[in-house]
Parts: C-alpha cells; sequence; structure tokens
C-alpha cells in the first residue's frame, strides 16, 4: 500500500487541480524553450544551409547578418584566385517587402551565382534554377506555389522550386533569385533615401555591382583557420569561418533572445517551484496528526520523507507530462516555429525534479519536527 | 520475585516542563511496576501528570529524572536514539488513544497492515493479520471502510486492533472509552483484558471512566505528579 497514493485520492482535487497549474506553467516554458531554438535553428539554419568555410566580408565587419557588408562585385575573382580554394561564389542579402495577391510580404532575398557556392539547399519541389533571369526559388512559408508568377521590382519571377525551413533571423522566409536580378531588384527597392545615398557613394561603388559576401569553399588540405588570416592581409576584406559566422551570429542575433527567454523561463521556474512548495506544505500541515501517529506507531522518518516526497515529484511529473502534452497539441497555432530538443527536455524534467525537491524542503522539515506526541492530545 | 516478570519497571521517575519560574512538575519521584496480564488504570484530575506519565512510558517524552525498565531494556540510559525509540514502539509498545487517531486516508484493514508492513512483513501476510485481528475483534464486516465511515466504537475497535498487530506486549490507552457510551465502553476494556490476559500484555489504562473501574486490577491514584496518599 503506497501511504503517498492514497493520500492523494483523499486530496484529488486539490492535488489534481495543482498539477494543472504546473503543467500550464511548465507548458509555457517548454513553449519558450522550444520558441528560443526555433530562433536558433531559423538564425543559424540559413546560414548553415549555405555550407562555405569560410565567409569573406568587408574589411572590419563582421557581417552580412550581424552587421552590413558591402563590397565591389569583383572580390569573388580575385578570392578565387587564391590557393587552397575550391570555389567560392558572391551573396547578397537583402530584405525586401512585396505586395503578392494583396497583402505584403517580407521576405529574404538572396542572390547568388548558380553554380557557386551561397544557393539553396536541396529542394524539397520543383527545380533548380536554370535561366540567368526572372526565375526564383522560395522558402515555402512565403506562400508561393510552384509555377506561381511573382512581381518584385520592375519585373515579374516564375517560383521554379520549393526548399524549407529557410528563413531569415527575424523570421522572414528566403527567395533566392541569381546575383545579377538581386542587384537589379536591390536597386530597384531601395528607398529613395538610401538610393541618393547610394549615389553620392557612386564614385566609390560606381554601379550596382556590389554584394555582401563571398563564401568559400576550400580543398580538403586547407584550414579555414590559415585562409581566413591570409584574406585578413587585404585590408579592405575581412574573414570568418564557418564557426565564427555561427558564433557571431550566436552572439549578435540570438544573444537578447537568449537573456529574454532565459529570464522569463527561470522566473516561471521560480514560480513552479514556490506553487508546488506551498501545496505541499499546506498538504503536509493538512496530515500533521497522520503523521503524529505514524511517528507514534514507530515509523522511521523515512517513510514520512517519502510520503511527502512522491507527492511533490509526482505533481512534478505529471505537470510536466501535460504541459508537453498540451504544447504538442497547440503547436500549430503558435505563430513562430517550434523546435523541440530531446536535451532540452531531458534537462528542464532533470530541473523540475530539483524544483520539486526544493519545493518539499519546507514541507518535509515541518514534517520532521511534528511531535509523535501531538497525536495524543485532542 | 515479581519484579522479575515486570513488562514495566519504573522507579523514580520525574518529568519537568520548563525552568525557574515557569517551571512544572508534571511527574516527581514516581514508581510503578506494570506485570504480563495485568490491566492497570491510571486516575486522577485533570492535570496530574496522566498523560505525561503514560508518553513517558511510551518513550514519546524523555524523563528528567529516574529510570525505566521497558521488558527488561533500560531505556534513557544515553545509548537511545530517536530513531530506536520508534523502533523499540513499533516493535514493543501499542498506543490506543481516546481519539482514535486512525490514518484517514487507509481504510480500516489497511489501518493495521501498516504495523506489519512497517515490521517487515510482505503485503499479504500483513493483510492476512490485519484481517484476523479485524475477525477477532468482530469487526471483519467494516474491513474496507474508510475511518470517516466507521462510528466511534468501531474506530476505536480498529484502533485497538492495530494496538495488538505488533504483537506488542506492552498496550497503552489515554482515556480510550471517553467517547463511548458505556454498553461500548464495557466492550473496549473488556477486549483490552482478553488481550492482557492472551497475550500476557501488561496495560495501563488512563481514565475518568468509573463505568469501567471495577475492571481494572489495580488503580493507580495520581495527584500534581506523585502517588495519592488519600486515595
Ligand atoms: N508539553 C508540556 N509543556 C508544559 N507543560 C506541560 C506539557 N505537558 C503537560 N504539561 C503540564 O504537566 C502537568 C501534567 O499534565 P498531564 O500529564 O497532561 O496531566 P493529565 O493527563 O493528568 O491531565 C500539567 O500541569 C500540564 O500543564
Ligand atoms: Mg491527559
Amino acid at each position: 500500500m503506497n501511504l503517498s497514493l492514497r493520500d492523494v485520492y483523499q486530496n484529488l482535487g486539490k492535488f489534481l487541480l495543482t498539477c494543472v497549474g504546473v503543467s500550464l506553467l511548465l507548458g509555457v516554458v517548454m513553449g519558450m524553450i522550444a520558441i528560443y531554438r526555433g530562433l536558433v535553428d531559423e538564425a543559424l539554419g540559413l546560414a548553415r544551409a549555405m555550407k562555405a568555410d569560410v565567409w569573406v566580408v568587408e574589411g572590419g565587419t563582421r557581417g552580412p547578418f550581424a552587421e552590413a557588408s558591402r563590397m565591389p562585385g569583383d572580390t569573388r575573382e580575385g578570392i578565387s584566385s587564391l590557393w587552397g580554394v575550391e570555389s567560392a561564389g558572391s551573396v547578397l542579402f537583402q530584405n525586401i517587402e512585396i505586395a503578392h495577391r494583396g497583402t505584403t510580404r517580407r521576405l529574404m532575398l538572396i542572390g547568388w551565382e548558380p553554380g557557386r557556392p551561397g544557393g539553396p539547399p536541396t529542394l524539397s519541389e520543383g527545380r533548380p534554377i536554370t535561366r540567368s533571369h526572372y526565375e526564383a526559388i522560395a522558402d515555402r512559408r512565403a506562400g508561393f506555389a510552384i509555377g506561381e508568377q511573382v512581381i518584385m521590382g520592375r519585373n515579374t519571377f516564375a517560383i521554379v522550386g520549393l526548399v524549407e525551413n529557410l528563413v531569415a533571423s527575424g523570421g522572414d522566409p528566403v527567395i533566392f533569385t541569381t546575383l545579377r536580378d538581386a542587384q537589379r531588384l536591390q536597386f530597384e527597392l531601395e528607398p529613395s533615401a538610401a538610393r541618393r545615398e547610394q549615389a553620392r557613394n557612386a564614385a566609390a561603388a560606381q554601379n550596382t555591382d556590389s554584394i555582401n559576401a563571398v563564401l568559400v569553399r576550400l580543398k580538403s588540405n586547407m584550414s579555414p583557420q590559415v585562409f581566413a588570416q591570409d584574406v585578413q592581409r587585404w585590408k579592405r576584406l575581412s574573414a570568418m569561418s564557418q564557426t565564427q559566422q555561427e558564433d557571431v551570429l550566436a552572439t549578435s542575433v540570438i544573444e537578447r533572445a537568449r537573456k529574454q527567454i532565459g529570464l522569463f523561463t527561470s522566473i516561471l521556474l521560480i514560480v513552479s517551484m514556490v506553487i508546488i512548495g506551498l501545496i505541499i506544505y499546506t498538504m503536509t500541515i493538512d496530515k500533521k496528526r497522520p503523521i503524529a501517529t505514524l511517528k507514534l506507531i514507530g515509523a522511521p522518518d523515512s517513510v514520512i520523507v517519502k510520503l511527502i516526497l512522491q507527492q511533490a515529484l509526482a505533481m512534478g511529473m505529471i505537470g510536466f507530462i501535460t504541459g508537453a502534452i498540451l504544447l504538442r497539441l497547440g503547436q500549430d497555432y503558435f505563430p513562430r516555429r517550434l523546435v523541440f530538443e530531446t536535451s532540452d527536455a531531458v534537462a528542464l524534467f532533470g530541473i523540475v525534479i530539483v524544483i520539486c525537491l526544493a519545493g518539499s524542503v519546507i514541507g518535509v522539515r515541518a514534517a520532521l519536527k511534528i511531535d509523535p506526541a501531538s497525536a495524543l492530545s485532542n | 520475585m515479581q519484579t522479575q516478570d515486570a513488562l514495566v519497571e519504573i522507579r523514580g521517575l520525574g518529568k519537568h516542563f520548563g525552568e525557574g519560574s515557569t517551571r512544572v512538575n508534571a511527574l516527581a519521584d514516581f514508581d510503578l511496576d506494570v506485570h504480563a496480564g495485568e490491566v492497570v488504570g491510571l486516575l486522577g484530575p485533570s492535570g496530574s501528570g496522566k498523560s505525561t506519565l503514560l508518553n513517558l512510558v511510551g518513550c514519546i517524552l524523555e524523563p528528567t529524572a529516574g529510570v525505566m525498565r521497558l521488558d527488561g531494556q533500560d531505556i534513557w540510559n544515553g545509548e537511545w536514539k530517536r530513531k530506536d525509540l520508534r523502533r523499540l514502539r513499533l516493535e514493543k509498545i501499542g498506543f490506543i488513544f481516546q481519539s482514535h487517531n486512525l490514518l484517514p486516508f487507509l481504510n480500516a484493514w489497511e489501518n493495521i497492515a501498516i504495523v506489519r508492513t512497517l515490521l517487515g512483513d510482505p503485503p499479504a501476510a500483513a493483510q492476512r493479520r490485519a484481517h484476523e485481528l479485524l475477525d477477532y475483534l468482530k469487526m471483519a464486516h467494516r474491513r474496507d471502510a474508510m475511518p470517516a465511515q466507521l462510528s466511534g466504537g468501531e474506530a476505536q475497535r480498529v484502533a485497538i486492533a492495530r494496538a495488538l498487530a505488533n504483537d506488542s506486549r506492552i498496550i497503552l490507552a489515554d482515556e480510550p472509552t471517553a467517547a463511548l457510551d458505556s454498553e461500548r465502553a464495557l466492550a473496549v476494556i473488556e477486549l483490552l483484558r482478553t488481550a492482557a490476559l492472551e497475550r500476557q500484555a501488561a496495560v495501563l489504562v488512563v481514565t475518568h471512566d468509573d463505568k469501567i473501574f471495577d475492571r481494572l486490577d489495580k488503580k493507580v491514584h495520581l495527584r500534581d505528579g506523585r502517588l495519592d496518599p488519600n486515595a
């Protein structure tokens, strides 16, 4: 006969209500962690999908995601000729807004040189870009269908292929075109103020042939670090290995989200702990007399501690499982992509166990202090 | 010699609460022997130290003076830890209280079986023993009832069954009949007498209840923590 279980049956309403409360809290905690993972995944996903070994960007910047990076279009040719390079490709990133079927969509435009690094990863549908103009490949969440005609700037593009889960760190779906198309679009779509600015810098830029980065794939015997150092010697250029690029993204783009979500998560976990602690404490105080009786008839402390801890742990575990189920059921209604990682679930489960144990401390202390003689008093 | 088979042996036992001006001598220089098969009543006005004496014998209170031997073992000689005393209570002492103090979340037979479980019996054996005791106390039909569903007399019988469950030879009862009508009060004291005889147990009963006075083998009168010389 399990004393905790039997006692819970007696207080089933209170117990289940607490479990529901804890499950909602833990569900939100899990949701926030999943949102955070989604953010990381999206932010790094794009950089990872480009499959570069080294990113060459404008000198003194950490672009193109963290800072603006602008380089002349011929940079790639210089890089390609360096020793150890297997292939290199120019890329252009541009946040654009287009009107489509009566709605405005924000997209991340990526221009690359087909056949070189920087293009879309595996297509989930459709075909690669084969013509040098007016074809595009979009993330499925942009909402375009294969074959659909999309007006961007002054031209109409045909959607020829779709990719999955490729969004910018802001959440905007990605759309790929050829570098030339993207460069023209950039010029056409840029706000006039920015265009005037560019015109003033025209002496330096001369034309619209500018790019944001050169993606480099190295021969297997070339170390990205060594190569990056080589490139750094050109004052106008900076270079980052893929790992550095991901670190930069993680710190610049994700750090704030991590702090905010981490703060809320900690607060919710503390609230859960306080709730579990309070309920366990009141349940213990309600059981003062039975506990005194148990001590009187000779039950060791371990029996009494177990009685309390098992209930606290049961609350935590039921809350955790119910929370996870609720979150999975509500997953589709979230505005952001949720990414569930087993390691997060395992860690959170561990934290929940610790919280339950910590929350029961006052209850357990109160129980151990109960005087067996108090069972005798009327 | 009589003291040879005394299950409870008390010499010069004393207990005070507080110090200085707030000091209360609840029990002072008290001697008592309770033998196997005996039902001894503790009588006296409220505040005379009856419960204190019972709690001392039950190893719930630590005396401030004197010696006590239970079933031949010296208690409070400095070698006993709280843990050992719980074990001692579990193995040797059965408690019955006025408010029957059954565990509210266990049913009648489970309230008895838990003692056997704590003693290490496997569940089936503990349940069998609980059923036997309930049969013995003519409570078999209420086995599965929760304490809240039992009448005062029924609950007291379950409590007695629990006190007998560890085959204890020292049974302590604090006003076990106070909440019962005279018929049930007599039935309870009869049960205790039977237990004392059949199990050769020493039974110590605190009572105000004159209905049961003539069923006691021995009456000990207390006044201000001492034997009442006028009784
Ligand atoms: N825990 C305690 N703290 C202080 N005084 C106590 C305590 N328990 C009992 N007393 C005092 O000891 C005396 C004897 O009490 P008690 O043994 O309960 O008497 P009885 O059971 O005969 O009514 C009383 O004066 C009571 O106030
Ligand atoms: Mg009393």
